[in-house]
């Protein structure tokens, strides 16, 4: 079975011993590569804590998380950071560009965290940029860019480096209906490759169409899975997983 | 990363203009009151510094600084020239005579008197006429700061009459003296000049210079002729300093002063750490971003660092800038005439403005370190 995330038994707490919260109640999620797995559920569920444990971001207080095939939390934390580096690509809900930045160099930053020059990091940035529809707004700063606009920019930042893992934080919530039905198709023809897997958090339930695989969460538990429609034909992957 | 470091911090042109000018302001405010304060200390030895003829100055054993002095006797100028090493050894008489103009100004003068013989002991810059001209009897030398006190609004005119103790002087040249510490007027004359305006005293020897010979050592000199004499000799530059020390020691200055530098010091600190600090934070989302694609917090930190040095050099080349312009513009008023941008005020500014610069950034790298990526799927 081709996993690129299983989750056994994951459970998070916040706090200290006087004030505890359960985020996570112990989570069993299988997700594969080829398809988009899509979560949701209703707010304070634990949707977004459950993909910081999954992307690494957080540390679960107990059971086990298998990312690419490597159990993250035993890495040092710099190995961490450049497993993250190079095998994750992340779209947030508030987009998170960087406001000086244009849209070709926002597109490129993980080339250039990865060491890629800026000329080849841009030029990517702005081939890819091109390939999502922004062919004529390069170079505009993201307070120029629609909602929209914006998102597919953080598309490319997350697709930019070849990433075995898209992790995407409600990328339609700040959307209207349509354009975030846009950005979706968008996600699911550009990210949704055999040796990727996509995991969207939302509680549009609108989304869901997307998905191969829905896992519904409620109090810190994934309470349903159903593998909906396989979007691309599983295929054999690679195992190994750049570090 | 460094690209995207100098963009994050250009991005915004007001807060990185504040920024800048912040740092800047700060900077012209240190060594702008450094430099006034060493401009003022440095007054304080003004007419020894104008003395390029000799290289020691002897006085009395408790003479501590220039204004202070205690009559010689003339066989103390013997015994200094009979000291091994002396080349030459000329009197100088420092009196303060009240020094009144025809139409009844005023003021109250120093008047140094050069040995008669050589004149050793004038500076050696002159606006209008020659210092020859003070063998003529009743000769004056005035300095251009005095000529403009005694006939302000006039100009620089020779041969004009000044009362000297009710002696009259005539002005046959005007100086260029460095500024004294108080605004009197810098006269010179002759040594024999001197002793009349000034009133008959039974010993009228102020300092002795002395030149010593070639390929002799002043502080051994200087040692040498305290140990024969009985009396004190210092190197220029030590009477120098001691007259600094003098007042630093026994006035309100320093302490006057240094509050203010370190008010500036403080406002310096807190305004611009604060500002760069706030900075840092706003961008706190826009780290998290960046540490949650994968940036390690070695490259953070490499890039809060470069933003911090970017906008020190920035702000303290400005500021430094304003200073040196401040000072140009001030060196060509009479009042603040000899006031210098010291290089090591800048030096000094400079290290100031580079430590306040890295506490700003390692509080704000703290705020980054701790900072868990996760934060940026908070909305």
């Amino acid at each position: 079975m081709n996993l690129a995330v299983q989750c056994r038994g994951v459970e998070k707490t916040f706090g200290s011993d006087g004030v505890k919260v359960h985020a996570l109640r112990g989570v069993d999620l299988d997700v594969r590569y080829g398809e988009m797995t899509v979560l949701v559920g209703p707010s304070g569920c634990g949707k977004t804590t459950l993909l910081s444990v999954i992307s690494g971001l957080l540390n679960c207080t107990k059971g086990q998380v298998t990312l690419l095939g490597e159990k993250v939390q035993q890495l040092t934390p710099r190995r961490q950071i450049l497993f993250r580096r190079q095998n994750l690509g992340f779209v947030f809900q508030q987009y998170n560009l960087l406001p000086a930045l244009t849209a070709a160099e926002n597109g490129a930053v993980p080339l250039l965290a990865a060491g890629v020059s800026r000329r080849k990091a841009i030029a990517e940035s702005k081939r890819l940029l091109s390939r999502l529809g922004m062919r004529d707004r390069l170079d505009a700063l993201p307070k120029q860019l629609s909602g929209g606009e914006q998102q597919r920019v953080a598309l490319t930042r997350a697709l930019i480096h070849g990433p075995r893992l898209l992790v995407c934080d409600e990328p339609t919530a700040a959307l209207d209906a349509e354009t975030g039905h846009a950005v979706m198709e968008l996600l699911a023809a550009e990210a949704v490759r055999p040796e990727r897997a996509v995991i969207v958090v939302t509680h549009d339930n609108r989304i869901s169409g997307f998905a191969g695989t829905l896992a519904r969460m409620n109090d810190g538990r994934v309470v349903s899975v159903e593998s909906q429609h396989i979007l691309i034909p599983q295929h054999e992957v690679r195992e190994e997983v750049r570090v | 990363m460094n690209f995207v470091a100098w963009k994050m911090l250009t991005g915004d042109r007001a807060k990185y203009l504040g920024l800048v000018f912040t740092i800047a302001f700060c900077t012209f405010l240190l060594e702008n009151q450094t430099s006034i304060f060493a401009g003022i200390m440095k007054r304080t030895g003004s007419q020894i510094r104008d003395v390029t003829d000799a290289d020691i100055w002897v006085m009395d054993s408790k003479t501590e600084y220039f204004d202070q002095t205690k009559r010689l006797k003339d066989t103390d100028l013997t015994r200094v020239r009979g000291v091994e090493g002396v080349q030459w050894a000329v009197k100088l008489f420092k009196g303060n005579p009240i020094a009144r103009t025809l139409d009844g100004k005023f003021d109250l003068s120093i008047c140094l008197g050069l040995d008669d013989a050589t004149l050793a002991g004038a500076p050696r810059k002159m606006i209008l006429g020659s210092w020859e001209r003070l063998r003529e009897p009743d000769s004056i030398v005035i300095d251009k700061a005095g000529y403009e006190l005694l006939f302000p609004g006039q100009p620089l005119q020779l041969d004009r009459t000044l009362e000297l103790n009710d002696h009259k002087g005539t002005i046959v040249g005007i100086s260029d003296a460095s500024a004294p510490f108080v605004s009197y007027p810098v006269m010179h004359t002759r040594y024999s000049q001197a002793v009349n305006f000034v009133g008959p005293e039974r010993t009228q020897l102020s300092f002795i210079l002395v030149k010593p010979q070639a390929g002799v050592n002043l502080l051994d000199l200087t040692k040498r002729i305290e140990e024969t004499t009985g009396l004190r000799a210092r190197t220029s530059e030590q009477f120098q300093w001691d007259c600094v020390v003098y007042y630093l020691k026994n006035t309100g200055i320093p302490v006057n002063f240094g509050i203010t530098i370190a008010i500036a010091l403080l406002v310096g600190i807190v305004v611009a750490g604060q500002t760069f600090y706030i900075f840092t934070v706003e961008n706190l989302k826009q780290f998290a971003a960046l540490k949650a694609i994968g940036v390690t917090n070695w490259r953070i930190t490499s890039m809060i660092v470069l933003q911090a040095l970017a906008v020190g050099a920035m702000g303290f080349s400005i500021g430094s800038g304003l200073c040196a312009a401040f000072h140009a513009i001030m060196l060509h008023y009479m009042t603040t005439r000899g006031m210098v941008l010291l290089w090591q005020t800048v030096v000094g500014t400079g290290v100031a403005i580079f430590v306040v610069i890295v506490i700003a950034s390692l509080i704000s790298i703290r705020r980054v370190l701790v900072l868990e990526p996760a934060a940026v799927f908070r909305g």
